[in-house]
């Protein structure tokens, strides 16, 4: 939510409480319920229109419908999908996904640190680095299934790689950035290079780097979709790559939705994570405005 | 032997245009030990960068630095610098921040925080440990500096207008703060500043550069006693005299460079 709306809000709380004698708790409560309401009312509406549309003016066969979808999803978990027990196949997926968020994140930071602090490295990389930035990298999915096989490490592999990009160049951004005074202050109060490395460099570029996780999550996902839809023996892209070739679009559907949840999930706890490491960070101005 | 020892020092600058700008030109100062130098100048002039060539972040162009008798390569031993603006890690506790340099000067965790806290509490912020820095006021972020300064118990205390972005009260209560703590040391203080009310206030002498590039035009030495008490002081006629004896040297200086000034804005 944007800020200056948390603050018109917070201003009609103070100017109604007289008139209608509710606190500003209960207004704030009542805004959120609102809120959530509406969400809900937009869901439905939504997938009401598809449905409707779908069984009276469109031919289901080819845009599916919520009810498919959903009978797809009970199908699927209930007595399972052509490979296997659905719960294989999403470990699988995020399996591959974790690793290769995982790896590509420390390949990311460690690289963009380097570079971001060493000014000789980075102008000689530079071009090279921008060249294989603009490669569509997807397409090296296929070349790791060659080279890796069916296995669980080629999708690894292209989850690694996507994620390695959006980290790295936040990375090197962030350690670039970091304030020269506080570099010259602990130099001064007697911090080697590797302190100013280890105190300075990694946290403040660590807002920058959560920053880019977000987006690198959803990467190593897109990675392990892509590099399953191009051949493995397990896992959603595989589940989606099937239902495409037997002309089951609900079967898409249902995969897409099941990602989503995964997608979602891993948000949660990167938030999470985030509010943990940026504890020392100044609330936004909207919860300052609440306290008063 | 004294202290710190600058011997026509010059420092020359890059700019980015390609061109050489001189910041600092042929300037020579000595401080003794315990001693309080403030030096006075135009804003902009290229007072900051004769404490840098002190300090070992920038080596002279010209000249020499020598600090303690050696020759300033590095970031020589014992020295302090207090930056205009905050220098603090934003994700350090108060604690935190003044335990960080003696913990990166060796001293064991236990101990730092010892030291840490002794001096937290010298400074007025017993109870604060814990707290951020963007959980404190401006004059608050002055004395996480100034402890943060102090702990490693320097014997050069290099200033640079540590306290001008501070309102009036403030300021006034921490040059007080300032003189306190530093009475009870042997340290030399090299303290810039543009306020001369302040340097006349603080030093045992006051050095006064000229518009940029900065060189020493006078050196006037205040015999106002010791201790003193920077709002009281202000109104003797002692200080009074000195004052305008020193605003005659510093008075044309600052003139210069309000023309160059409006000439470059021009």
């Amino acid at each position: 939510m944007s800020l200056d709306l948390d603050q018109t809000t917070t201003e009609t709380q103070t100017a109604t409480v007289s008139k209608a004698g509710l606190s500003a708790k209960q207004r704030m409560r009542r805004h959120k319920a609102l809120v959530y309401t509406l969400r809900v009312v937009l869901l439905v509406a939504v997938l009401a229109i598809w449905e409707i549309s779908c069984t009276y003016l469109f031919d289901d066969f080819y845009y599916s419908k919520p009810s498919k979808v959903w009978n797809q999803l009970v199908v699927w978990f209930t007595q399972g999908t052509s490979s296997g027990s659905i719960w294989v196949n999403i470990s699988a997926t995020l399996q591959e996904a974790v690793y290769g968020f995982i790896l590509g994140s420390i390949f990311g930071v460690v690289s963009g640190i380097i570079l971001g602090r060493s000014r000789l490295l980075s102008e000689v990389l530079a071009p090279y680095i921008q060249a294989l930035n603009a490669i569509p990298r997807v397409v090296l999915a296929a070349l790791f299934v060659l080279w890796f096989g069916l296995g669980m490490t080629s999708k690894v592999v292209t989850a690694l790689v996507l994620v390695f990009f959006p980290v790295f160049f936040n990375a090197f951004q962030g350690a670039r950035e970091v304030d020269r005074n506080l570099v010259n202050n602990a130099r001064i109060l007697g911090a080697s290079r590797w302190d100013v490395l280890r105190s300075i460099v990694v946290p403040s570029a660590t807002s920058w780097i959560l920053a880019s996780l977000h987006t690198a999550f959803g990467f190593a996902l897109i990675g392990a979709i892509v590099g399953e839809y191009t051949g493995a023996t397990h896992g959603l892209g595989l589940l989606i790559n099937t239902s495409q070739n037997s002309f089951n679009a609900a079967g898409v559907f249902a995969g897409m939705v099941i990602c989503t949840v995964l997608a979602l999930t891993a948000e949660l706890f990167l938030g999470a994570l985030e509010r943990r490491l940026l504890k020392w960070r100044p609330p936004a101005q909207s919860t300052g405005a609440t306290a008063v | 032997m004294s202290l710190v020892v600058l011997d026509h020092a010059t420092k020359r600058f890059m700019t980015s245009s390609g061109g050489l700008h001189t910041a600092v030109s042929e300037v020579s100062l000595t401080v003794e030990a315990g001693e309080f130098v403030a030096v006075v100048g135009p804003t902009g002039c290229g007072k900051s960068t004769t404490l840098s060539l002190i300090s070992g972040l920038e080596p002279p162009s010209e000249g020499t630095a020598t600090v303690a008798g050696k020759p300033v390569t590095g970031i020589p031993d014992g020295v302090g610098y207090m930056f205009q603006t905050d220098a603090m890690l934003p994700w350090r506790t108060v604690l935190g921040n003044v335990a960080a340099g003696p913990m990166w000067r060796g001293v064991a965790k236990d101990k730092a925080r010892d030291q840490a806290r002794e001096w937290i509490e010298r400074v007025g912020l017993k109870g604060f440990e814990n707290y951020y820095m963007h959980q404190l006021s401006g004059g608050m972020r002055k004395r996480v500096a100034l402890a943060q300064t102090l702990v490693n118990n320097p014997s050069i205390l290099l200033m640079d207008e540590p306290f001008s972005a501070l309102d009036v009260q403030t300021r006034a209560l921490m040059q007080n703060e300032l003189l306190n703590l530093w009475s009870d040391t042997n340290a030399a203080v090299v303290f810039v500043t543009h306020d001369l009310e302040e340097a006349i206030t603080l030093a045992d002498r006051v050095v006064v550069m000229t518009a940029s590039p900065a060189r020493i035009k006078d050196v006037f030495t205040i015999n106002l006693p010791r201790p003193r008490n920077v709002e009281e002081i202000r109104m003797t006629p002692e200080f009074i005299a000195i004052y305008s004896e020193v605003w005659q040297s510093l008075s044309s200086e600052v003139e210069i460079a309000r023309t160059t000034g409006a000439n470059r804005v021009a």
